[in-house]
């Protein structure tokens, strides 16, 4: 079992990454990446089975997607703290010539990512391709995916849906991000969801749900029983319940820090809540 | 004049059919994916030869598109199968991001392209296709001219590592390209030699081509034809070779002219060669209900087109 007390520690410097990534170049989503900070961390630092360095194809590893590349500040904090690439460069995000783009991208040769990602709605498609390769390659590995909850409102997530339980895609775990906050406002003002984990059960996945999805102890148990849901015949549909901006008082239990940056007092105060653990780049 | 021989009129969606078939057996890590359209496709050989390398999506084509995306992240050479209509505008986004900006080695094989789907109508008939693909970055653009020629592309594009569009129909058309002969993406294939006018074509429109030249021979005009199945990228240098010595152009395709061939023709020569150009494609317009041979009829896509358009370019010199 990880130290959580290491991961937390993980977890604060990636919050620190994130809120200065996003004010440098004044523009990005902090809300949606600090929401899903922990999960990252976990995920890469414990829960995933993967290979030093990089290949596309990742063999005999397991692989992730990010579904909502908007949420790119903590996806590329987690990623160049895991060792993908150099941490500095997370000083290039949005700016000209980066690999680190707004939205996460192949196109720029960054390593870590398998597929561009930004407009919504079609990673669970790409984990279920991927994971279909999985096992025509007889590679026992798992298919991660996570999509936000706003995200469920695009129609192609539910072809995917439909077609995972069909054809049981039963390495795959997908997360979605329950956090009920899109730019528009509450998912409930928005588009109500309704029952999510009632509709993905009425897909016919296994549905876990980590009611602390801000907990890294939660967050590892909850992964634990999804994987072994696994090879089962049925994909695995993880919702995490977490909050918009958590650990930066001010941009928690709220939409209004989905694409929005912090001034120069703003992230002063959200560094003072988060101090430096890992050192800052 | 060269001669052609139609060896018996066969659909091109059937050469596709055949050369995934040849591909499944030389090939492993070609994978094909259809939705709800393995007859129309002829697929069923594939399907009933790799029934694990087969996956049938059902009436849901943009996660068909995300998925052939995912396939190939394992090493796999998807082939996805459907109407050329569900095959591009259904599903531009999901080509655009996880296939073309993501660069993904994935091959949209589209069948019952343009006005010759028939009957159906225009819901089905798209015109825009090429338009839509040539323009996405890195897209290679292929449409063939009958069965010899899109089982020999169908194979060829399994050796290219990259995001492909391959184009095709559904009517039975005649089938002149040598069988076995070798398909190479982006080279052109000039098919007569005129001195008068350049006939540059592609798809169904090839075989009309062929057919006008005869007819431009007996009113004593020397029409060339330049067989383009490669809409992008395109073979400038065999285009310009012959139009140095005719000096004016007629292009012919299944395709709305705003978007398609001879657009992609009339900036070649813009930039290097300007001379006269008339277009034999649809004028902007959608297409209807009707018999395949009816519908190039009215919309002015066989070879009395042709042969129209090109008796008027060479008055134009």
């Amino acid at each position: 079992m990880a130290d959580i007390t290491q991961l937390e520690a993980f977890v604060t410097q990636v919050r620190r990454d994130i809120v200065r990534q996003v004010h440098k170049v004044n523009s990005g989503h902090p809300g949606g990446s600090l929401g899903c900070a922990e999960f990252l961390v976990a995920l890469y630092q414990q829960v995933l089975q993967r290979k030093e360095g990089f290949n596309m194809d990742g063999n005999q590893e397991d692989i992730f997607f990010l579904s909502n590349g908007h949420i790119s500040p903590v996806f590329y904090s987690v990623l160049a703290r895991s060792g993908y690439f150099p941490v500095e460069e997370l000083n290039t995000f949005r700016l000209l010539n980066s690999r680190l783009q707004g939205h996460p991208t192949t196109h720029e040769g960054l390593p870590g990512i398998r597929i561009a990602s930004g407009s919504l709605g079609q990673g669970i498609s790409v984990a279920i391709g991927a994971a279909a390769a999985k096992k025509l390659n007889n590679d026992n590995h798992i298919v991660y995916a996570l999509c936000g909850d706003g995200e469920l409102q695009e129609g192609q997530n539910w072809e995917a849906i439909m077609y995972a339980s069909g054809n049981k895609v039963d390495n795959l775990i997908v997360t979605v991000d329950l956090n009920g906050q899109q730019i528009d406002g509450s998912t409930d003002t928005v588009l109500p969801l309704g029952n999510v984990k009632g509709k993905f059960e009425a897909f016919g996945w296994e549905v876990i749900t980590i009611e602390q999805g801000n907990d890294i102890q939660a967050i590892l148990e909850g992964m634990e029983r999804a994987k072994a849901k696994t090879g089962q015949g049925k994909p695995v549909c993880v919702l995490l319940q977490t909050v918009m901006g958590n650990g930066v008082d001010f941009m928690m239990h709220t939409h209004a820090w989905h694409g929005k940056a912090p001034n120069d007092e703003q992230l002063a105060s959200a560094l003072a809540q988060n101090s430096e653990t890992l050192g800052d780049y | 004049m060269k001669t052609y021989i139609d060896t018996g009129k066969k659909d091109t969606r059937s050469g596709f059919g055949a050369g995934l078939t040849e591909l499944g057996k030389t090939n492993e890590n070609v994978v094909a994916l259809c939705a709800d359209l393995t007859g129309s496709l002829k697929m069923d050989a594939f399907k009933a030869n790799h029934p694990q390398r087969f996956f049938q999506v059902g009436i849901a084509e943009a996660n068909m598109m995300g998925m052939a995306a995912g396939l190939t992240i394992g090493g796999k050479i998807p082939f996805t199968g459907t109407f050329a209509n569900f095959s591009t505008g259904r599903v531009y986004d999901q080509i655009r991001q996880s296939i073309a900006y993501s660069g993904k080695n994935v091959k949209i094989c589209a069948s019952h392209a343009g006005v010759t789907l028939g009957e159906d109508g225009a819901t089905h008939q798209i015109l825009e296709d090429l338009g839509l693909m040539k323009m996405l970055p890195g897209m290679t653009v292929i449409n063939t001219c009958d069965y010899n020629q899109t089982k020999a592309a169908t194979i060829a594009i399994a050796d290219y590592d990259g995001p492909v569009y391959l184009r095709f129909g559904r009517p039975k058309v005649a089938n002149f390209t040598p069988e076995n002969s070798s398909f190479t993406i982006g080279k052109a294939v000039e098919l007569q030699e005129g001195t008068d006018v350049t006939i540059i074509a592609t798809g169904h429109l090839v075989w009309e081509a062929l057919e006008a030249c005869k007819t431009l021979q007996e009113k004593g005009i020397s029409a060339g034809v330049i067989n383009i199945h490669t809409i992008k990228p395109l073979d400038a240098a065999a285009i310009l070779k012959r139009v140095a010595i005719t000096g004016c152009v007629v292009t012919a395709e299944e395709h709305n002219y705003l978007g398609g061939l001879g657009e992609s023709v009339s900036r070649i020569l813009a930039e290097n060669h300007p001379v006269p150009q008339e277009f034999v494609a649809t004028q902007d317009t959608f297409g209807e209900s009707g018999t395949p041979d009816q519908l190039m009829e009215k919309y002015g896509l066989n070879a009395a087109a042709i042969v129209k358009a090109a008796t008027k370019v060479v008055a134009r010199k």
